[in-house]
């Protein structure tokens, strides 16, 4: 209401409308979600039940709410540590998305306009078939019989080194952290670069930049919103992932995600495990908000809400 | 030598001739226009010169040395391009600096040839803006100031003032005629507006399906057409043609149908009965009321039929009782009066035998 003076039944309408739309899913995601989050809130300043769940918040007519999960977690630097290994994994899977994205994410925005749609739908093919199914096949793929892991190892003990296991390693969790994660850079990528103007690389042709110039001065600056869309929709899920290093890694390569799902399923420590997930969710906004701030600063130039205001 | 000599250029896209056995040449320091309508081919020849293009045959020489095999960023030639292609992620200075900085320019030397080329397109202050804060025509000037901050040897304008307003697109002719003439570099300029070509250019190709109809000056296109296409293609024009009636003393007498002999003074020596057309412009007609008082080479009796009018001049379309549509125009000069005839009005229409000019065909 821009201040313009509207019928006061009209105004009440289209707010009454506007609650039965947004109303659903405010509802859907308070309950699942807000109300869970406290809940969670909650457990991580509780204590442990004696066989697993919580102590009752009750004990003797006084309330048991303490810090000592919190202690822990800051006091045994075994967490931290495997927390900073899964902020690398997460890193590195980013990195290597968008470095195998980039050329792909090109290849389908120059393509011609028939070929496109097709293309596309080759990206997002494996989203047909089951995550866990996926992730199994990676087992094959790297299986110590597998046509790949003998090829590997027959170069290797060619120049008279002993034999790698490819499978329940870092590489094989990283390999496939990349490959679970690659639709999520390739879409927001070619969203961006599909919208390029030729006759920009035209006009930076004509004033003299050769290609790689081409590249770095003008379409790689000019991808940014898409690098950074794509970069936050694979490092958030790739932060937190379980399945992957459950299923491929070796007992060195348990990441928070594993130690979270222990926390509730094995160890039964459901406080802690909840401490780490708050530590998980924190961490992950707070390298959103640096990479959106580092965004602001080196992009400087129109956002898109300030190309609207213009 | 000419600065750029193009030589028998040809550029085919697929069963489409684009460009055919184009040959012009262009002087050092020279306001050179291609004119044409759309599909002449006067852009890709433009694209051909920049680089973007390749011909099929023919050579294009800068200073005497083949273009053939250099890139676009290897010539010494700039674009302005119609949509101005500023980068929207660096500020007017960013975009100015961008051809500097591939050329290897030091750094100390940057800003001042910057703030020089602002100065040039009288852009002085608007070095931090971003291109989306400035108007049409400030991007253009943006755009001219980046592609002659390196003082190239050519710059090549594509349609440049196609998106500005009709007011704004004068002022800028006006500025783009003193900035050529104050940093001496040569302008090839494609446009599809004949009054932009006449009054910017000091020589002008036209172009007409991928083929060079005419080169001239401006005034020499103007008054002396060489072929019927330019004569309809430049400016407003009567074109009666007929067979040759008669020659003899420099005159020739076309038996214009539906309007009667038409007397034009001409070189050409056609025998009786060759077609000829002769073009005349509105405003070398005489109109007037009455039967003039002198014997005029041409004379013609009619009605208005219609009329146009636009502020300083009236256009007139008089009807002749053989059906022919003469176009007369005349300036609204007499004080007192909006202007001189209405339609329906009797008028007499009059030129001499060198008023028209005779196109061979």
């Amino acid at each position: 209401m821009n201040g313009k003076p509207k019928p006061v039944a009209a105004a009440t309408g289209s707010r009454f409308g506007r609650w039965l739309v947004s109303g659903p899913p405010l509802v859907y995601l308070l309950l699942f979600f807000a109300i869970p989050s406290l809940i969670m809130v909650l457990a991580s300043f509780r204590t442990p039940g004696e066989f697993g769940g919580l102590a009752p918040l009750f004990e003797g007519g006084r309330l048991d709410l303490n810090l000592d999960s919190y202690a822990r977690f800051f006091s045994e630097t075994i967490y931290a540590q495997i927390f900073l290994k899964s902020v690398w994994y997460a890193l590195f899977t980013t990195l290597f998305c968008l470095v195998l994205a980039y050329p792909l994410a090109t290849l389908i925005a120059k393509s011609p306009k028939r070929f496109r749609d097709l293309l596309l739908l080759l990206v997002i093919l494996p989203f047909w078939s089951n995550f866990l199914i996926r992730v199994y096949a990676w087992m094959i793929i790297l299986g110590p019989n597998a046509a790949l892991a003998r090829t590997v190892n027959g170069v290797l003990a060619w120049f008279g080194h002993e034999p790698v296991p490819l499978l329940f390693s870092s590489f094989a969790v990283l390999v496939c952290l990349v490959y679970v994660h690659l639709p999520f850079m390739v879409l927001p990528l070619y969203a961006n670069l599909e919208k390029h103007d030729q006759a920009l690389l035209d006009a930076a042709q004509d004033l003299g930049a050769n290609a790689w110039q081409r590249f770095w001065r003008i379409t790689f600056p000019l991808s940014l919103p898409g690098v950074y869309a794509g970069a936050a929709l694979v490092f958030i899920p790739a932060l937190g992932i379980f399945a992957i290093p459950d299923i491929l890694g070796g007992p060195e390569d348990s990441l928070i995600g594993n130690v979270i799902k222990q926390q509730f399923l094995e160890t039964r420590d459901w406080p802690f495990g909840s401490v780490l997930s708050i530590v998980l969710t924190v961490a992950a906004l707070a390298l959103a908000g640096l990479a959106a701030w580092v965004a602001r600063g080196r992009l400087g130039a129109p956002s898109s809400t300030r190309e609207a205001r213009a | 030598m000419a600065l750029l000599e193009i030589e028998n250029v040809t550029r085919r896209f697929g069963a489409f001739t684009a460009v055919d056995k184009v040959s012009i040449g262009i002087e050092a320091g020279e306001f050179f226009t291609l004119l044409g309508p759309s599909g002449c081919g006067k852009t890709t020849l433009l694209r051909m010169i920049a680089g973007f293009d390749l011909p099929d045959g023919g050579r294009i020489l800068l200073n005497g040395a083949d273009l053939a095999g250099r890139p676009p960023e290897q010539r010494p030639v700039r674009t302005v391009f119609q949509s101005y292609a500023l980068f929207p992620h660096m500020t007017v200075e960013g975009n100015v600096a961008f051809p500097l900085q591939m050329a290897k320019t030091p750094a100390v030397e940057i800003p001042a040839k910057i703030a020089a080329a602002l100065e040039d397109v009288r852009l002085v202050g608007f070095g931090k803006r971003y291109p989306h804060e400035l108007s049409g025509g400030q991007k253009q000037r943006v755009a001219i100031g980046r592609a002659l901050v390196t003082h190239p040897t050519m710059l090549l304008l594509d349609e440049p003032l196609a998106a500005l307003d009709a007011k704004l697109r004068e002022e800028m002719q006006l500025e783009l005629i003193n900035l050529q003439k104050e940093v001496g570099i040569t302008f090839v300029y494609v446009t599809h507006d004949q009054t932009e070509a006449l009054a910017l250019s000091h020589r002008i190709a036209v172009m007409n399906k991928g083929r060079v109809e005419q080169l001239d000056e401006p005034s020499k296109i103007y008054s002396f057409p060489k072929t019927r296409f330019v004569a309809d293609f430049i400016g407003q024009c009567n074109l009666f043609s007929g067979p040759v009636a008669a020659g003899g003393y420099g005159v020739v007498t076309l038996d214009v149908p539906a309007l009667g002999p038409v007397r034009v003074a001409t070189a050409s020596k056609l025998p009786p009965g060759s077609p000829g057309t002769i073009a005349l412009r509105p405003e070398k007609i005489r109109i007037q009321a009455d039967a003039p008082i002198d014997t005029p080479d041409n004379h013609y009796r009619g009605t208005v039929a219609d009329l146009l009018y636009m502020g300083d001049v009236t256009v007139y379309k008089v009807a002749t009782p053989g059906g022919m549509r003469v176009e007369a125009l005349l300036a609204n000069s007499q004080s007192g009066r909006a202007k001189f005839f209405e339609v329906g009005d009797a008028v007499d229409v009059s030129w001499s035998v060198d008023a028209g000019h005779f196109i061979e065909e």
